[in-house]
């Protein structure tokens, strides 16, 4: 997180320390200039960071601890114990193995997808709008046709005429990828046209500056909070995306996702056995860790739309008032 | 241009994307489905001649006797006169009629929990971003955890407590089995008691992504000139909010409805699943097992039709509710 947005502090940075120097604060105004441009520590994003953290390292680092997930046991449904943190599933595998081998598969794949969705949608989104033109025009009416036709009907469809065999793990990457760019492309157009008709974009294009460099180095940094935003949900989408196609048993064979864990889950039976250490956990993690991307989403939110954290600054003044308020009374 | 014909040819360009793409995908797959289709007919007591075999052929490619333009063209012409081939896995139903059976129960269940969720996230957000700091805004994040629940989750846990637990809705289904489908009373209490749950769903998971954008755009809406003149000015708080405030900020939410839409089609698709509704999504997922392409094609060409068509109507109402669209155009 940090790492994507200090390119554009790095950048904007001189300028902002200039102003800071105009109104007559010292080099200690520069600091906080910087930290403009990252998020601001609010409770909610360090739950965010934490929820984010704290899954992806049980994906990463859980695989190596648990017990064999694909063992067979003799003790088929039987509900959280000692031994069995989360129970066991009909065959009498250990449902906490299978989670942390799950969300490992997940993550890999909400991962993938977010890089491919985020890759397409810049270059539909940014790409067209700067050439301009009949460009423009193609790039976004092709975006909006991909926006309005529904995703996951299309992806069941070219899933279900991929025979099983040859459904890998990228072949549905790049399936969900290339049904979920459109909606960014989309938001990405409008920043760019915003962006590409500022004075210091058309200087470095008098200037002679190439096309390559001028969208690298001029529009891109302005769209980065953008990109990480889309980046975001590209993830969340493309996992939320990737477990409903598993669940109904189109997903990639022999992968190992929250999905499938569903889809077994499911087809064992489990919600009439009531066996909800089975069917509950894996939804769970997908939800939670949705929602810490959500979170920190809303911090980069923040920095898009500044409007939304003079709310929360608004806020926290009139509670440190309020506070000083009654401070003051009671001295007195 | 006006920007009602705008709109009709974008729509136009946006249909005939689809037939395409419905057109090509199986021609670009692996594997030859008109072969595993046909043995499929055979099996269930089909006919297969000739002319079956250059009907699927036309629908699925593999042939190679004719130009693929041709082929095309036939295509589009067959799916015009609502020919979309004979159904394998509901031998001997046609397509269409597969289609028309079960096409009611989506477009019931979909749109009206659509409705409810907006409605409800809508005023939620309206009424949470016009006092933001307050605790029940602080409260808005956790919101974030229904708009990351899979529906299909949402959905078992669901049918888990108020099915399996507490026996008050029944699970599976849309309509009691000894009922027949009709007009009447009887009949539709039972659908709403089947439906509910499914419905129950849709709107607590989609709920959320309404709430959030409404709210956010209330908080933008709140610092503009226009709110603090309006309070200036002393008008009722209620009538700031109503006629003011919200009446701007809930235009980017109506215009974001393709997104949400499209979020809704694939969650209800799922959700029909968990529930054996008889609706659209259950009939794909029996297709693709099937490995019935010709009413997969089908279905997901009247689920595009069905998405374009509702994307096409908010889009002839939002350019009702904001002027500024039809006189930009």
């Amino acid at each position: 997180m940090t790492n994507i947005v200090q390119p554009a502090g790095v950048d904007t940075v001189d300028s902002t320390a200039q102003l800071a120097a105009i109104r007559g604060g010292g080099p200690r105004k520069s600091r906080s200039a910087l930290r403009l441009m990252l998020p601001t520590p609010t409770p909610w994003l360090i739950t965010g960071l934490t929820l984010i953290g704290g899954i992806a390292l049980f994906g990463i680092v859980g695989p190596y601890f648990t017990m064999d997930p694909t063992e067979i046991r003799n003790i088929g449904l039987t509900g959280p114990s000692a031994e069995h943190i989360l129970g066991t599933t009909q065959t009498g595998q250990d449902v906490f193995a299978q989670l942390a081998l799950a969300t490992r598969g997940s993550l890999e794949i909400g991962l993938i997808v977010g890089v491919l969705a985020t890759v397409l949608s810049a270059i539909f989104g940014i790409l067209g709008t700067y050439i301009g033109g009949f460009a423009d025009e193609a790039f976004s009416l092709f975006s909006n046709v991909f926006l309005v036709i529904p995703g996951l009907p299309l992806v069941i469809v070219i899933s279900g005429f991929v025979p099983p065999e040859s459904r890998g793990l990228w072949t549905i990457a790049v399936v969900l990828a290339i049904t979920s760019w459109a909606g960014s492309a989309r938001v990405l157009r409008a920043q760019t046209l915003s962006i590409r008709s500022r004075d210091y974009v058309s200087a470095s294009r008098v200037a002679g500056e190439r096309a390559w460099r001028v969208i690298a180095v001029e529009i891109l940094p302005n769209l980065l909070p953008v990109l990480a935003s889309q980046f975001v949900f590209a993830v969340i989408a493309a996992i939320l995306g990737e477990a409903g196609l598993s669940f109904l048993g189109l997903g990639a064979s022999n992968s190992s996702t929250l999905g499938t864990m569903l889809f077994y889950a499911q087809n064992g039976f489990a919600l009439p056995l009531g066996a909800w250490w089975w069917f509950g956990p894996p939804g769970l993690i997908i939800a939670l860790f949705g929602m810490g991307l959500s979170l920190v989403n809303f911090s980069i939110d923040e920095i898009i739309n500044p409007k939304l954290k003079n709310v929360r600054q608004h806020k926290k003044r009139t509670k440190v008032a309020a506070k000083a308020a009654r401070r003051k009374e009671r001295t007195r | 241009m006006s920007y009602y014909l705008r709109k009709l040819g974008f729509y136009l360009i946006a249909l005939w994307a689809a037939l395409t793409l419905n057109f090509i995908i199986p021609r670009l797959m692996p594997g030859n489905p008109v072969d595993i289709l046909l043995a499929k007919l055979q099996q269930r007591g089909g006919v297969v001649d000739a002319s079956t075999r250059q009907a699927y052929e036309l629908l699925l490619g593999g042939d190679n006797s004719q130009p693929v333009l041709v082929q095309y063209a036939q295509y589009l012409l067959n799916v015009g006169r609502g020919d979309l081939g004979v159904s394998v896995s509901y031998f001997p139903a046609p397509v269409s009629e597969v289609i028309g059976s079960s096409l009611p129960w989506t477009i019931m269940l979909v749109g009206i929990s659509t409705v409810l969720a907006t409605i409800i996230g809508v005023t939620l957000g309206a009424i949470v971003g016009w006092k933001p700091g307050t605790w029940l805004d602080s409260l808005v994040p956790a919101t974030t955890l229904l708009a990351a629940v899979p529906y299909f989750w949402l959905a078992l846990i669901l049918v888990y407590v108020f099915a399996t637990t507490l026996k008050l809705f029944p699970s599976q289904g849309g309509y009691d089995v000894i009922l027949d489908p009709g007009w009447n009373l009887e009949f539709i209490s039972s659908a709403i008691t089947y439906g509910f749950l499914p419905a129950l769903t849709i709107v607590v998971a989609s709920l959320g992504g309404w709430l959030l954008g409404m709210r956010n755009m209330m908080v933008s809406t709140l610092s503009e000139d226009y709110i603090v003149t309006a309070q200036a000015k002393g008008l009722r708080s209620g009538r700031i909010l109503r006629t003011y405030a919200a009446r701007n900020a809930v235009l980017p939410s109506v215009a974001g409805f393709a997104i949400s839409l499209g979020f809704v089609v694939s969650g209800s698709i799922v959700t029909e699943q968990v529930f054996s509704y008889p609706g659209i999504g259950s009939k794909l997922l029996t297709a693709v097992t099937n490995n019935d392409y010709a009413l997969m094609q089908g279905l997901f060409l009247y689920i595009t039709l069905a998405v374009l068509g509702a994307n096409f109507v908010v889009d002839l109402f939002y350019g009702i509710i904001d002027p500024r669209t039809r006189a930009r155009s």
